[in-house]
């Protein structure tokens, strides 16, 4: 039973990894393309080191699965929140079909 | 000081589910190491010790953690439906938001949290101002307050209890 839920977890990971890799090849510009990698990867790591830890059971191997899920939900939000960031002040345009762009106003002043 | 004490604990727990053993060598070299990078890096850990003495915080951050978990969840589902979708229903744009949150540990949370929900991600913070300016995947409102509404509010009330 407890093997069951812990391959469900992974598969649930694994469907969202890959989900999330497509809409990196699928999505027009660089800000769209780091929602769907950050959003899909990072869950769907997450999701897998929890299945992991489900099916090892508490035991050393199974706290370290804990402890590599909390610091990829705490570093990857971060890490794409730089790259975004960086992106646009190295001159990156935002996809032609965008609707608005409060962030140029802040950078004029 | 303080700072540094926390920073030693949580550095030395932290060792000790790493290690996964209570032999006095593992603990000497796990207080030596811990105490070193609590020397070096214990004043930028927290700028309001205090705050580590309340125990209403921590069951504030339980709650938190759940509800966090389920919007991650949502947020998952929406993406992975545009990324198959044939059409690619993109409306994206960056928007401004407000928040009243002034601390940095709230902040980053904050920021991270939005990261993680449903279409949108944080592109830099203005913390003067106490506005983010956040990339969406779907914008709805190009208004500041009701933009502020829609993404801001139901985490900034919980994180507000947390943190400030």
């Amino acid at each position: 039973m407890i093997e069951v839920i812990g391959i469900i977890f992974i598969v649930m990971g694994l469907v969202f990894d890959f989900l999330g890799c497509l809409g990196l090849v699928r999505f027009p510009d660089v800000y769209n393309r780091l929602q769907a990698s950050t959003k899909c990867v990072t869950f769907g790591t997450a999701s897998i080191l929890f299945g992991t830890y489900v099916m090892v059971g508490f035991n050393p191997t199974g706290i370290k699965c804990i402890l590599a899920l909390i610091f990829v939900l705490l570093t990857s939000p971060t890490a794409s929140h730089a790259l975004a960031r960086a992106s646009y002040k190295g001159g990156i345009k935002l996809w032609e079909k965008s609707k608005c762009d409060f962030y140029s106003q802040k950078n004029k002043v | 000081m303080k700072s540094r004490t926390i920073l030693l604990i949580l550095g030395f727990i932290v060792w000790l589910l790493l290690t996964g053993s209570l032999d006095w060598q593992h603990l000497i070299i796990g207080l030596i190491v811990s105490g070193f990078v609590a020397y070096l890096t214990g004043e930028l850990f927290t700028q309001r010790p205090n705050l580590f003495f309340h125990p209403q915080r921590y069951f504030w951050f339980l709650y938190y953690i759940p509800l966090f978990l389920w919007e991650c969840f949502k947020s998952n589902i929406d993406v992975a439906l545009r990324v198959i979708h044939p059409n690619k229903p993109l409306n994206p744009g960056i928007v401004k938001v407000e928040t009243t949150l002034r601390n940095d540990t709230a902040l980053t949370f904050l920021a991270n949290s939005i990261t993680l929900t449903p279409g949108t991600l944080t592109v830099d913070i203005d913390k003067e101002k106490g506005c983010l300016y956040i990339h969406w995947i779907d914008v709805k409102t190009t208004d500041v307050e009701k933009a502020t509404e829609m993404i801001v509010k139901r985490f900034e009330r919980i994180l507000k209890k947390i943190f400030e």
